[in-house]
């Protein structure tokens, strides 16, 4: 599948949920399938961290940069876009096209930089609908996601009640505990902490605060991988064949979190990792209702598919029964899949036949 | 008449109904059809759970012998449990959260004081095997049978009333002896 990255634009101001005011905006994002003529079969894909926009094909001119979720979206596959039109679509203040930190600010000319607000999740979903708007589409067939992507399907649900039909909510949880908070501010201080990181404004210092990026990129991939994957994957082998008594790579692990820490500093910007961080520690639906999940949901209207692995301790299954339990107070439809898989938070990801196969039967029971 | 013609003749119509133990989701869209009344079933293999959504049926993967917080008290009209009385490790407790979260509880299972049993175990010397128990003593899920004098005994140590109670002989109800002639109990009952 051949797709084409799209943006539209948006000139009338956001106000967020910090009370700051994004006076123009951009989204990126990605159209697979036709929107039919009832305009009933959309469904919006919402990515997680390191995600983007590009969720399923490969470009034109760059066919083997394959999409995040392709083996997910896509013609005949479990969200099939022969029947449904998907949008992929790249959140703001996120660094893959959308408005971000890395985009000028309109009053200045020069990046934004540690001057872009920090947006919530709320916030994501009130631009989405922006975006939905600017495509004629009044009402999802499904808004889906994993991880943070789910947390917006979630808060879809939420905040435009009557424009989701189905809410398909996947290795989620309603709100990070302080263990979570915890991992990621210490995501957040190894960035601020660079000295290359220059309070945010390194954009015009010509540096780029890789150190810290490195760093906080290791430390999420630990807590994407349960214990067992990590040990079934590299064990306690080794890179060299005795141990080295130094501080060099000794074990395939370090030599794994090194590459992948690398590779992230290389295209992820630093100041969005800060503002995601935040977004996900932020999310709370249930803040406002004394922390009563249940009367949080009491205006959804969405059907809902709630989908967890049994190996994630990141979002666990213990958190997805909150929700289901919060659904079924609402008395909404809801179906909960506890997906017995090894992998940790990362199985979201990664193909699994009763996985699929359950996403493949829910979609095939929405009417279009 | 079937287990699940007996079902819906106790289920009202509308009723909203939880089905414990809900196999491939079959009685909940009988249920649905003939009742209109609106259900979640509660399974734990992969496989019948994904045969429920292809009946486009409401389906929680959970087991039962967490217990039932996933439901708040009173939350149904009806909560079912078909045939899976007898794989139930704790069964005292999980019983108790049927009438926790539900109004009435329909309960079936296997009569181990059918009368094939019976002769298997007096005259066989061997474990049952039939229709409504197909498996060996060595492969079977199924861990605490009991008789209809048994669960009724259960029945009044719970306190629970016995509203109705149906047995079946293939697919005929059993009105004399039944703990000697039924093979299969259906009870509704109530806190």
């Amino acid at each position: 599948m051949i797709v084409e990255a799209k943006k539209a634009k948006f000139t009338e101001p956001l106000k967020l949920t910090s009370g700051a005011v994004l006076p123009e905006f951009e989204i990126a994002y990605e159209t697979y399938g036709e929107l039919n003529a009832a305009r009933s079969n959309a469904v919006l894909v919402c990515h997680a961290l390191n995600a983007s926009h590009h969720v399923a094909g490969g470009y034109a001119n760059d066919p083997s940069n394959v999409g995040w979720w392709d083996n997910m979206v896509g013609p005949g596959k479990p969200l099939d876009t022969n029947r449904f039109f998907v949008i992929g679509n790249n959140y703001i203040g996120s660094c893959f096209g959308s408005t971000g930190p890395t985009s000028p600010n309109p009053a200045t000319g020069k990046p934004w930089g540690a001057d872009f607000p920090v947006v919530t999740v709320e916030d994501w979903v009130a631009a989405q609908a922006r975006l939905a708007d600017h495509l004629g589409i009044e009402r999802f067939a499904a808004v889906m996601g994993g991880s943070l992507g789910a947390m917006q399907a979630l808060q879809w649900s939420l905040s435009y009640p009557a424009r989701v039909r189905n809410s398909i909510v996947i290795a989620a949880t309603p709100r990070l505990s302080a263990q979570n908070i915890a991992f990621n501010e210490v995501a957040r201080q190894a960035i601020m902490t660079d000295p290359d990181f220059h309070g945010g404004h390194y954009y015009e210092k010509g540096v780029v605060p890789r150190r810290g990026l490195r760093i906080a990129r290791m430390i999420g991939h630990i807590t994407y991988l349960s214990d067992d994957a990590m040990m079934e994957k590299f064990g306690r082998a080794l890179r060299r064949t005795t141990p080295g008594f130094d501080f060099d790579v000794d074990f395939e692990i370090e030599s794994y979190l090194r590459h992948q820490g690398d590779k992230f500093a290389e295209y992820f910007d630093a100041n969005t990792y800060l503002r995601i961080t935040k977004a996900l520690d932020y999310y709370d639906p249930a803040a406002d209702y004394g922390g009563d999940l249940s009367a949080a949901f009491a205006r959804a209207q969405a059907d809902f598919l709630v989908v967890s692995f049994t190996s994630d301790w990141r979002f666990s299954s213990a958190r997805s029964r909150e929700i289901v339990r919060a659904l079924l107070d609402n008395r909404r439809i809801v179906s909960y899949l506890e997906i017995d898989a090894p992998q940790g938070h990362d199985a979201f990801l990664l193909d699994d036949a009763r996985y699929f196969g359950a996403l493949r039967a829910y979609f095939g029971n929405i009417a279009l | 008449m079937t287990e699940s013609e007996t079902i819906a003749r106790w289920v009202v119509q509308g009723a909203r109904v939880l089905d414990l133990g809900c196999g491939d989701g079959t009685l909940l869209k009988h249920l649905w059809q003939t009742r209109q009344a609106p259900g979640y079933g509660v399974e734990i293999d992969d496989a019948k759970l994904l045969a429920c959504l292809k009946n486009d049926v409401n389906v929680l993967q959970l087991d039962l012998e967490d217990g039932l917080a996933a439901f708040a008290d009173r939350s149904f009209d009806c909560v079912i449990l078909s045939e899976t009385l007898q794989a139930i490790h704790r069964q005292e407790p999980l019983l108790k959260e049927m009438l926790r979260v539900g109004r009435e509880a329909i309960v079936s299972f296997p009569n181990f004081g059918y009368w094939r049993a019976r002769i298997q175990i007096a005259l066989g010397g061997h474990m049952p095997v039939s229709k409504e128990l197909p498996y060996q003593w060595y492969d079977t899920p199924n861990v605490h049978h009991c008789t209809l004098v048994d669960f009724e005994a259960l029945c009044a140590k719970l306190g629970f009333r016995v509203l109705e109670r149906v047995v079946l002989t293939g697919g005929e109800p059993v009105a004399a002896m039944p703990n000697l002639l039924g093979s299969l109990a259906l009870y509704r009952v109530s806190a």
